[in-house]
């Protein structure tokens, strides 16, 4: 065990994956000379070289594409992008192409292909650059969405959506880059589609997602204080999702409270909720909780920006709702 | 370039039989497919290739195994000139499980592994990125292969393609950019869509080398493609190629054609490049007439059994239904 930054966590990840399989590499704006925008690749051009370590060009449609071409052909791409916000510019290369490749081809060509990357609010950003992307990602058949919230999950994580013979978008986030915990060593593997109760409790399941479970447990930890006595559930997969887990939890708490960091319309959260309410209703002792971002574009003012998005007096007073303490 | 006539001529009997051969089995199972449509056996979109056979059978008969190949949705022609089998082709139109892509992808959507046919691709630009990841692949793996990637001219003011030859020159990657112009994109004739016409002139912004063929005439395409394939092999250089041609038939099945007159079609009919191939082969006596009515009677048979093929295949069995979302089943999905 070592105590390491996200960062270094996925770059521990990406390592030992290209350091594995000589059919990985990774292409974005920035990876290779500049270390990449976050830090996450560093040092990887010096150690495998240009040929597998490739900065593009502001390009994100024509580089996504290439990926795909690649990963028809039978290489094992991962696509940085600087941030998610910039997957929209290829956003057709992700669902028309890569989502869709094995079905519509009968099963002959499947697409092993990595696209990972910051999403979600960053510091003072504003409107073009806050979005998060995992309910748009998640809509589409072909996909599988990873959302890491530590650094151990992150290395695990990374390295079995790199193994994945299917595309996958793996969400990072930029707030979260240089969160220190302690993280195994060596060769690991965290299966895509396997949550992790990150604390035990009774009075009820709190369910969130990257940043938004160090949120969560700061509020559990405030919760207690008042007796409540949460559950902390990641389904770090969040297609396909891990129902059986949420299922135990939820017989156990009877209580639910889902956060997410993006809107609260067509959203993940929803359909957290949504499949909740479809398979686990008579273990429900109080309708599902929510928290999520306002229905604005992200502003840029300091107290707007703070009051768009979730935060952990949200959180307590959702759970004090979903437990009839308010 | 060398004189194109004479260099097919150089050609081996057999070569050219097989060319005529290929650009026959197009015709006739486009012809019989716009029928089958009628008879409601296909359903969809349906784009047929009529016209433009000259193009892709003269240019992929320069096609390595190795090589990739990706297309728009105007996909079963270069298909069949790359060697599918029609009944294959055929019972994808039908939607049955014999199809090529198991009647998942229909007319759109065709593929072939053992061709490295990367598919027909439905959204007007978005295979060039495919296109030049095969190239990619190919350098990566320092083999000699190429990349065959087609288009029309709709896509010539697609970013992608504006993207992807950036990326092509930038990086050496062997991508043979083709547009086949038919003049027109869905009803809207280039003029009206395109500032700059002139197609091949478009590589000089990026760096490469750009050709334009007058794509009606086979021999032309044959022998200057043999070329440029072999340069694009040995320099590992992008190049762009601008081939004018004609469908003689609608954008789709559904499309009357009523932005042009008769009479252009008419004339474009007159040029057509079976009828000049098999004409030119009869009069040099590679073949004589009777073989060539032997082999446009072999070639019709063999539509005629891909449509019986088709028309006894089954569907999809229900199962299918769900199969190829995922390769892996990790479990709770």
């Amino acid at each position: 065990m070592a105590m390491i930054e996200m960062r270094e966590a996925l770059n521990q990840a990406l390592k030992e994956e290209m350091t594995r399989d000589e059919k990985v590499f990774i292409l974005g704006e920035e990876v290779a000379e500049y270390n990449g925008a976050y830090k996450v690749t560093k040092g990887l051009l010096d150690h495998f070289g240009p040929k597998r370590v490739i900065d593009t060009p502001i390009s994100e449609s024509g580089f996504t594409g290439l990926a795909v071409g690649a990963a028809m052909m039978g290489l094992r791409p991962v696509v940085e992008f600087m941030s998610f916000n910039f997957s929209l510019v290829a956003i057709d290369q992700i669902i028309s192409n890569a989502a869709k490749m094995y079905y519509m081809s009968g099963g002959l060509y499947n697409i092993p292909m990595v696209m990972r990357g910051p999403n979600g609010a960053g510091p003072r950003v504003s409107s073009q650059h806050s979005h998060n992307m995992e309910s748009v990602f998640a809509h589409f058949p072909g996909l599988r969405v990873m959302a890491p919230s530590t650094p151990a999950d992150a290395k695990g994580m990374l390295k079995a959506a790199i193994r994945c013979n299917d595309p996958v978008v793996f969400l990072e986030n930029e707030l979260a880059y240089n969160l220190k915990e302690e993280v195994p060593d060596g060769d690991y593997l965290i299966p895509i589609g396997k949550g992790d109760i990150k604390r035990e409790g009774a009075d009820v399941t709190i369910i969130a997602w990257s940043r938004m479970m160090s949120l969560a447990k700061t509020a559990a930890e405030e919760l207690a204080k008042e007796g409540i006595n949460v559950e902390l559930l990641d389904p770090r997969t969040l297609k396909p999702l891990d129902m059986p887990l949420i299922a135990q939890s939820v017989k156990k708490t009877n209580h639910v409270v889902v956060v997410e960091e993006g809107h609260h319309f067509s959203s993940l959260g929803a359909q957290v909720a949504e499949s909740i309410y479809s398979d686990l209703f008579d273990y429900l002792d109080a309708p599902i909780a929510r928290v999520y971002q306002s229905e604005n574009p992200m502003p840029y003012a300091a107290n707007l920006e703070a009051a768009t998005l979730p935060s952990v007096e949200k959180i307590i007073n959702a759970a004090r709702q979903a437990t009839y303490r308010t | 370039m060398a004189s194109v006539k004479k260099e097919l001529q150089s050609l081996s009997k057999d070569k050219m039989v097989e060319i005529l051969e290929k650009m026959l089995i197009i015709r006739y199972f486009e012809e019989a497919s716009i029928k089958a449509y009628q008879q409601k056996k296909i359903a969809g979109f349906l784009h047929t290739y009529i016209g433009q056979e000259a193009v892709g059978v003269g240019t992929l008969s320069h096609k390595l195994p190795q090589d990739a190949v990706v297309t728009t949705y105007r996909c079963h022609g270069l298909s069949l000139a790359l060697g599918l089998d029609p009944k294959a082709g055929m019972a994808e139109l039908f939607g049955k499980v014999t199809g090529c892509a198991r009647g998942k992808g229909g007319s759109m959507h065709f593929f072939s592994k053992p061709h490295n046919f990367l598919g027909g691709h439905g959204i007007v630009g978005g295979q060039f990125g495919i296109g030049i990841g095969a190239a990619f692949k190919s350098n990566y793996d320092e083999d000699n292969a190429v990349s065959f990637i087609f288009f029309g001219d709709g896509a010539t003011v697609q970013g992608t393609l504006h993207e992807t030859m950036n990326l092509a020159s930038l990086w050496d990657l062997p991508a043979i950019f083709i547009c086949e112009d038919n003049q027109y994109g869905m009803g809207t004739a280039n003029a009206r869509a395109i500032a700059n016409t002139e197609i091949s002139t478009k590589a000089e912004a990026y760096g490469m080398k750009g050709y334009a063929l007058n794509g009606m005439d086979l021999n032309e395409v044959h022998s200057s493609m043999g070329e440029i394939v072999k340069e694009v092999r040995a320099t590992r250089r992008p190049v762009l190629v601008h081939m004018r041609t004609y469908r003689y038939t609608g954008h789709s099945v559904s499309d009357a054609g009523l932005y042009r007159t008769k009479e252009e079609v008419d004339l474009y009919k007159a040029k057509d490049p079976i009828l000049a191939l098999s004409r030119e082969m009869v009069e040099n006596k590679v073949i004589t007439e009777d073989e060539l009515k032997t082999l446009q009677k072999k070639i019709k048979a063999n539509i005629q059994e891909a449509l019986d093929f088709s028309e006894e295949s089954p569907e999809p069995p229900l199962e299918e239904l769900t199969q190829h979302v995922y390769m892996d089943d990790v479990g709770n999905a």
